[in-house]
């Protein structure tokens, strides 16, 4: 069955006179599967997994989005976080004064409130939280560090698997996590994001490199092109984009056949 | 200019009636009260053209004729049960419109080395360990308030940690402002010693009542920090929000004393507070840290001066302000550097956070430094709750509401954190923690150790 469904989506900078920079996008991810997104910088890749989660910076002005059979564009951010979408940041940005323990049990608990379940006591939370840090590699001290401040780039990226992880989202976007990751950190992420898979559940996953996907096996992989999936292919189409770039595929879609 | 005039007359009306009732048996407070009144009425009231007073007007202080607040107004331990430390201090010294309250006070308990007593009993008991530092730190040419506090000296703490003395739990000076049938003003006065390689923990507590018609609060604390002291000092306005409150807060330290003043402004309509240090000794340190809750149209103006004497002191100044409703603050940082006080290592921030498009923020960082071997940084932002953590948190589940308050929470928690006084911190993270309607004993920011240390 079909986990989202995106049909004909638009949406432009919100801002008076703001570009168009999703002009009809259609994609629809089934549970149990991982996508991928691959295309240029500017091609709309990151728009979309930041208009899928309701950022306010874009407006939708055409097209819908099903997820779960409910419309997902009618969801608050924060609705939509406790409905099981979550978003892995390309740039996580620091909370400075907010601990990392905090911030994790915030989310947690506000996802349980959400479906009226009990608060996770500190004693559950620290079981649940211990598993997960165990998965990624990650010190203890993370958790009493600021959120995000004075992390590397790396940390970063480990941070918001990590976060995933310990939220265990149905649908899960993954906005370049692979980016600026040494060989060893994309083995962790990638180990962290595939513990994730189960029939119940699907990923979306935005990146630059093929190299995700020697680690995270893909069921599709499309081509975003200034606002578009221009194409799509099972995971031999990301070696093939590896090997002769993206041109090939502007001049398809120029003259298309 | 003749209104002003005018408004100078209620306060040296009220001297003639203090000086005729009141008289000291000691020649050299007469004579200094006295001098502090003739300095008041030749300066008079600030005006806007003065650069210290630039962004705070005093003309509604200035206009109103304010009587002597009664010495004898009725206060019972139920107006002091939301500010009393209990037994989380080592003493509590109590003031009813900055007059001694012994039926209130906590004084037992204390050891022979530490002294607190009222600044009426020291003048009384022992009027040369006064002396020799009263009015000397704060002189009445340091500005037209602090002489007209000196005019009026009579009353207020007299605290006294002798060499070698080491108190773990807090001194409170804890005054409470009681409001009449008209406008009435105090002079609390502080004198606070501490010898050679003393420790100790003061407190300062202003709180107050709303009554029909405001109160004035025009007080005065000296600290006379020896060599190799340490002193903590925590100050809560937390005064009704009606209340004007003026205070000066000046501190000398000796060689190696370390001064550490955390200061909240939480109260008053009308809010400055003055704090200057003196690092008058090689090797003295000192941390100055604040922070301003402000809403409605209150008005919260911090001055502070630090100025590096002598060579290898640090100077570290931490100040934030958040800003609802149409209220406005001011910080003003000023960082002296005299020319022979070399390896000066001095770092000031000053951080607003503005809950409302209303509300405005004036933060001044001035510099004045004449060595040239030193470290010295300033830095300054204000801005609204940043719109991408806000996201980052509702993306994990978190409303945009409780994003908001936790954020504003963490970005005054900063502040609260560096406090050691326990049931201070306690009482401005709970106070924050209800205003912003989150549980208390968030913990948000319990964070390394190590951090607590960054700016």
């Amino acid at each position: 069955m079909a986990l989202l469904e995106i049909h004909d989506l638009h949406a432009r900078v919100a801002a008076p006179g703001g570009h168009e920079i999703l002009k009809g996008v259609n994609l629809t991810l089934d549970k149990g599967q991982v996508h991928a997104i691959m295309g240029k910088n500017g091609s709309g890749k990151s728009t979309l997994a930041q208009v899928l989660m309701g950022r306010e910076t874009y407006q939708v002005t055409q097209g819908s989005v099903l997820y779960n059979g409910k419309n997902l564009l009618e969801l608050s951010t924060e609705e939509r976080a406790c409905e099981g979408v979550f978003l892995a940041f390309q740039y996580p940005v620091e909370i400075p004064g907010v601990s990392t323990s905090y911030f994790l049990k915030a989310a947690v608990n506000a996802v349980r409130r959400y479906h009226r379940q009990d608060e996770l006591d500190a004693m559950d939370f620290l079981v649940l939280v211990k598993q997960k840090m165990a998965l990624l590699k990650m010190d203890q001290s993370f958790m009493n560090r600021a959120v995000n401040e004075g992390f590397s780039g790396g940390e970063r990226k480990r941070n918001e698997v990590f976060q995933m992880a310990v939220i265990n989202p149905t649908l899960a976007l993954m906005d370049e996590t692979d980016s600026g990751l040494d060989i060893d950190a994309l083995r962790i992420v990638a180990n962290g994001a595939n513990s994730l898979r189960s029939p119940d559940r699907a990923i979306l996953a935005v990146t630059h490199y093929q190299r995700l996907l020697n680690y995270i096996q893909p069921d599709a992989v499309h081509v975003m092109l200034d606002g578009r999936i221009v194409k799509s292919g099972d995971k031999s189409l990301a070696l093939e984009l590896e090997a002769k770039g993206y041109d090939w595929i502007e001049k398809e879609v120029a003259q298309p056949a | 200019m003749t209104q002003l005039l005018a408004d100078k007359t209620s306060h040296l009306a009220n001297f003639s009636l203090f000086a005729r009732n009141a008289p000291s048996p000691l020649p050299w407070l007469d004579q200094l009260r006295r001098a502090a009144i003739a300095r008041f009425d030749l300066v008079g009231f600030p005006s806007s053209k003065d650069e210290e007073w630039r962004f705070t007007n005093t003309t509604p202080i200035a206009r109103i004729p304010f009587a002597l607040a009664r010495h004898d107004a009725p206060a019972t331990p139920a107006d002091l049960a939301d500010y009393s430390f209990a037994a989380a201090a080592a003493c509590e010294i109590v003031f009813v419109n900055g007059r001694f309250a012994p039926h209130l006070s906590h004084l037992n308990h204390l050891p022979d080395s530490v002294t607190v007593t009222s600044l009426a009993a020291a003048l009384q008991n022992t009027p040369s360990l006064v002396e020799e530092h009263l009015a000397r730190h704060a002189t009445i040419e340091t500005d037209p308030f602090v002489a007209l506090n000196t005019a009026f000296l009579a009353d207020g703490a007299f605290v006294h940690i002798k060499r070698n003395a080491v108190l773990s739990q807090p001194i409170h000076l804890l005054f409470l402002a009681l409001p009449g049938p008209a406008p009435a003003i105090c002079h609390p006065r502080v004198l606070i010693r501490a010898d050679d390689n003393s420790q100790a923990t003061l407190v300062e507590t202003y709180s107050g009542k709303k009554g029909t018609v405001p109160v004035f609060t025009n007080a005065v604390t000296e600290i006379a920090a020896a060599n190799n002291a340490h002193i903590d000092h925590c100050k809560i306005q937390q005064e009704s929000l009606d209340a004007f409150h003026l205070a000066h807060t000046r501190a000398r330290l000796g060689r190696d004393t370390t001064f550490v003043s955390h200061s909240a402004s939480i109260g008053g309509s009308l809010v400055r507070n003055d704090l200057a240090v003196l690092l008058d000794g090689q090797g003295a340190a000192a941390t100055l840290n604040g922070l301003v809750l402000a809403a409605g149209s209150q008005h919260v103006d911090n001055h502070t001066l630090i100025r590096h004497e002598k060579p290898r002191c640090t100077s570290h100044e931490l100040y934030k302000h958040v800003l609802d409703g149409h209220s406005t603050a001011v910080f003003k940082g000023k960082i002296y550097v005299q020319k022979n006080a070399q390896k000066t290592d001095s770092r000031q921030t000053s951080k607003s956070l503005l809950l409302s498009d209303e509300a405005t923020m004036n933060s001044m960082p001035a510099l004045e430094i004449y060595a040239d071997d030193v470290k010295c940084t300033h830095g300054s932002t204000t801005g609204p709750v940043d719109e991408d953590m806000i996201f980052y948190l509702r993306t994990r589940g978190v409303s945009r509401q409780a994003a908001r308050s936790l954020l504003t929470y963490a970005f005054a928690a900063d502040v609260t954190r560096r406090i050691n006084v326990q049931p201070v911190r306690r009482r401005i993270e709970d106070l924050l923690a209800a205003q912003h309607k989150l549980p208390q004993d968030l913990r948000i920011t319990d964070l390394e150790t190590h951090d607590q240390a960054a700016l």
